[in-house]
């Protein structure tokens, strides 16, 4: 067992692990953040994703050790802390974007991430973007709106609306 | 397009945003593998890496010593325990009851599909569980593998179950005593359409896999299972009568925040029994996260049917007969639903929209050496629908008709409409629903859109088709008859809290559905409070009577009349109560925005008045009523409910690929009554998501000799969001159901249901566009399957 150290949502934490544990489940089970969720094992679901050093990381994909040092966000960190949604958090419920929730936090996260770089992305490029965050629900429409929503475009003309 | 539903900010109708969403949003949802016990054990499941075998040996020795280690259990450390049983039987054309094998919780004496469990090992943690499993050694014979299932039935094929007379499973006929008449209007016929087509095997593959933590109280002699399950009570019923021996009253079983099902999750596995099993044997409780691997080779699988069907058409273009030829794979074992598949929930949906007199349907089931198969989205709708769909569009096709007006002309208008197959639907417009899909797909612009396409160089198709479903599962007494080992009704109980709030435990169970949401809406429409006033509990049996779940498009329909009934029942003791407060006559009471009144007067109570007082009972009317405020209700449906529209899809083809691309899809339901628009248009899209999932990508294969090659979702092709339209879907058609008092259908399975012949027929049309000589492509419609039927 190795020690780890990194800040996660702000605050510095420790831990102890093994050589081999991914970062999805340090946080998990060494932290107590289970609203990183794991959805398959080939790295192919994204429900797992959060930020490392501000950058979207599918976090089954990266070993706890590799993150020393870093700067980590989990979808925990993402409301105010009075609670109060942040716009993506909010467009996605005002837009029902989800339905039973699993891949919700890597949604947020990679919209999150996406909107960092392309504050008003058009359709596909949202689309194109998420890629790697599978969704079994929604059929991805009101994911996409809510994505355009946050990004302060009107979805209200959306012609299949 | 306007919705004007959603000028309602409150009650029914109203698109109330979700309240669950909060705690999904922010990451503290409770999901089963989020629940952690004091002291839990890990186990891991050594699962066989051969379709079909004799296991000679399992080897522990060096297994067992490995660090961590607590127990390694194989089928002779399961003594009194049962197999996995199956909750529906099949009564066969002959009058003789389907073959049931056997289906032990851990394999015994053979392997039958890659997955199939042989040991489990439980350590102090899940690495060292899978650290122990490399080191047992099997020792398994492998026998020829039964994959195919038309070879399955030949003569001499190797036998999935030894004790089995052969693989076939049952035999059905329905309706038996029409097929001679059926043979005949065929022979009979001034046109007879044919096709061969393959309803491709799917993986359900919600996005939380599945995890089950068993516990035990040694102090209290209690059970407790954890389970990622669309129906606790059920699972309660079937693994503590069937499996484990336990009463119910012994054992709780907890589904928590579930993510998401599509049928997959109804089931009793045997993952759950072990973990139960387990955590009384080791005095600690047991835990079990499936990966996404171990999901397809565990979970049950949906579809997977070949069939050939023949409408037969009169010299005007009515339908005469269908007959139909079904071979459907069960599997290696029966899962808990799974003869229920193929036949009623199948077979009862034959008629579909339409007024044909005479139809039969023949299903031969079968036993292979593929992980089972049961109910996924939709559930033998899906298989009657596309089969139908598609059969009379080739049938429009070949006469050279409008393939829209064909089915307009056979369109059933008059309701109530029993149908050749048993089912009598009680209301719908099937010609409002595809005049509003006609408008909401502009087919009046479809001309200018494929000029468009042909200009790019695309080849530009549209498809066209109805569906009808059976939802609301179902009358009892019914499904008794039918061969269902359960009761079909559901629950609730309506606790109205001293304060004036409510607590609503009900038996279904949402995993997506936002009943936290809906289901307030009704009651809040009921008594005239706001939504916020109403809570929903669901998913422990310790806390909800018992109900059956979440499935079939059922939990509004049949929990939500339970839950108005129970309402209703309130409301009228509430009533009896303030009569008494303001000293009139019971009759005379008026409930309207939470308000009691005396007709015809202006003197009122509150709500929050009577709930008081049924509570703090001072001034009160003891010696004719109880206090408190709470009531339970049973509800049973009168017969299922029938959800129907039509769907259009429009798909651009490019003739250098074969690849194909959704351009526009829309759906236009009659779902009867809507609670919340918001919530309906969600399901729809995710259920046209999988549809054409189904429809493009999606497909289960395994080898010849049984290998799954299809195993992660490297292989296995979920749809993404760029694979997906925006989709264009409507319910303002609404004719409501008769016999249930909110005259709601259901809407969970619709678009799963509806979407995969419209993808389908367009891309025919794209090629026959084009002068293609192509009639059909079995799904998925892949590029190269379509760019191979384009070379002819």
């Amino acid at each position: 067992m190795t020690k780890v150290a990194m800040t996660v949502n702000g605050k510095p934490v420790t831990g102890e692990v093994e050589g081999r544990t991914l970062l999805s489940s340090f946080l998990r089970e060494g932290l107590g953040l289970t609203g990183t969720h794991v959805g398959c094992d080939t790295s192919q679901c994204g429900a797992c994703v959060v930020h490392v050093d501000g950058v979207a990381v599918k976090s089954c994909t990266m070993l706890a050790l590799e993150a020393e040092g870093a700067e980590v966000a989990t979808i925990e960190g993402q409301a105010a802390p009075d609670g109060t949604l942040n716009t993506i958090q909010q467009a996605f419920q005002d837009h029902h974007g989800l339905q039973c929730g699993f891949c919700t936090p890597g949604m947020v996260m990679s919209a999150a991430a996406l909107l960092k770089d392309n504050p008003k992305p058009t359709e596909a490029e949202i689309r194109h973007y998420l890629e790697g965050n599978l969704c079994r629900c929604t059929g991805y429409h009101n994911i996409v709106k809510a994505i355009m929503a946050a990004s302060g475009q009107d979805v209200s003309v959306l012609a299949a609306e | 397009m306007p919705k004007d539903q959603d000028t309602k900010d409150s009650g029914i109708g109203a698109a109330s945003k979700r309240r669950e969403d909060i705690r999904f949003l922010t990451g503290t949802g409770n999901y089963t593998d989020d629940i952690n016990v004091n002291g839990q054990a890990y186990v891991h499941f050594l699962r066989s890496d051969v379709a079909h075998g004799r296991l000679k040996s399992v080897d522990t020795s060096v297994a067992k010593e490995m660090p961590g280690v607590v127990r390694i259990f194989t089928s002779a450390d399961l003594e009194g325990v049962g197999g996995i049983p199956t909750g529906w039987q099949i009564t066969d054309r002959f009058g003789e009851v389907m073959q049931e094998p056997a289906h032990p919780v851990l394999a015994t004496e053979k392997v039958r599909h890659v997955g199939d469990p042989i040991a489990a090992i439980v350590a102090e943690t899940p690495e060292q569980a899978r650290n122990a499993a490399e080191a047992i050694t099997l020792d398994i014979e492998e026998l020829p593998a039964v994959i195919d299932m038309k070879a399955a039935l030949n003569d001499g094929a190797t036998k999935v179950h030894d004790d089995l007379t052969s693989n076939l499973c049952f035999d059905w006929g329905f309706v038996e005593d029409n097929r001679e008449a059926v043979d005949q209007a065929i022979k009979d016929a001034a046109h007879v359409t044919t096709l061969e087509l393959v309803n491709n095997r799917l993986v359900a593959n919600p996005m939380e896999p599945r995890v089950a933590i068993g516990d035990f109280n040694r102090a209290t002699g209690d059970s407790t299972l954890y389970t990622t399950s669309q129906n606790p009570h059920v699972i309660r019923l079937l693994m503590g009568a069937f499996v484990l021996g336990i009463p119910e009253h012994k054992l709780r079983v907890v589904a928590p925040d579930v993510g998401g099902g599509f049928g997959s999750k109804i089931y009793h596995y045997a993952e759950e029994a072990f973990c139960t099993f387990a955590a009384k044997a080791l005095n600690r409780a047991v835990k079990w996260t499936s990966s996404r691997s171990e999901a397809f080779m565990s979970d049950a699988q949906g579809r997977d049917h070949v069939t050939k069907i023949e409408l037969a058409l009169d010299g005007d273009n009515n339908f005469t007969a269908i007959r139909t030829e079904t071979y459907s794979n069960m599997g290696a074992y029966l899962s808990t639903f799974a003869p229920a598949i193929p036949t009623w929930l199948h077979g009862t949906l034959m008629a579909g929209n339409y007024k044909t007199p005479l139809i039969y349907v023949n299903v031969k089931a079968v036993f292979t050496n593929t992980v089972a198969v049961d109910a996924y989205r939709g559930a033998g709708r899906p298989e009657a629908t596309y089969q139908l769909e598609r059969v009379i569009d080739k049938a429009a096709r070949e006469l050279g008709l409008d393939p829209i007006a064909l089915r307009r002309q056979n369109f059933v208008t008059e309701f109530p409409y029993a149908t050749p197959v048993a089912v009598e639907y009680d209301t719908g417009d099937y010609g409002a629903t595809m005049d509003k899909l006609i408008e909401i797909a502009d087919l009046a612009g479809f001309d200018a859109r494929r000029a468009a396409s042909a200009e790019a160089g695309k080849l530009r198709g549209l498809g066209v088709n109805c569906y009808i479903e059976a939802c609301g599962i179902a009358p009892s007494n019914l499904v008794g008859q039918l061969g269902a080992r359960a009761g079909l009704y559901d629950s609730a109980t309506v606790r109205v809290n001293a304060t004036g709030g409510l607590t609503v435990m009900t038996g279904a169970h949402s995993h997506g559905q936002g009943h936290e949401t809906s289901f307030p809406q009704v009651i809040a429409e009921m008594i005239g409070i706001p939504e916020d006033m109403v809570e929903i509990v669901h998913g422990d049996t310790a806390n909800t009577p018992m109900g059956m779940g979440t499935y079939g498009s059922r939990s509004l329909a049949v929990a939500g009349s339970a839950m108005v009934r129970a309402t209703e029942k309130i409301i009228s003791k509430a009533k009896k109560i303030a009569a008494h407060l303001m000293e009139a006559a019971d009759a005379d009471i008026e409930l309207k925005d939470g308000q009691f009144s005396v007709a015809g007067t202006d003197t009122s109570v509150a709500w929050g008045d009577v709930t008081l007082a049924a509570y703090v009972p001072h001034n009160y009317p003891l010696e004719e009523i109880e206090p408190g405020l709470e009531e339970t209700a049973f509800y049973d449906p009168a017969n299922f409910t029938y959800p129907a529209g039509a769907y259009a899809c429009e798909v651009e083809v490019d003739p250098e690929t074969g690849k194909v691309t959704i351009e526009r899809f829309s759906a236009a339901d009659d779902f009867g009554n809507v609670i919340n628009p918001m919530i309906v248009d969600g399901q729809v899209h995710g259920g046209i998501g999988q549809g054409i999932g189904q429809a493009l990508m999606e497909n289960c294969v395994y080898d010849d000799t049984g290998q799954l090659l299809s195993a992660s979702f490297m292989d296995y092709a979920m749809p993404r969001a760029d694979d997906l339209p925006f989709y264009a879907v409507d319910h303002s058609c609404q004719t409501p159901c008769t016999h249930n008092p909110l005259g709601v259908k259901g809407c969970g399975e619709a678009g799963a249901i509806g979407s995969p012949p419209a993808v389908v027929n367009a891309v025919v049309d794209a090629l026959q566009s084009a002068g293609k000589d192509v009639t059909h492509i079995d799904m998925p419609l892949s590029p190269a399957r379509v760019w191979a039927a384009m070379q002819g």
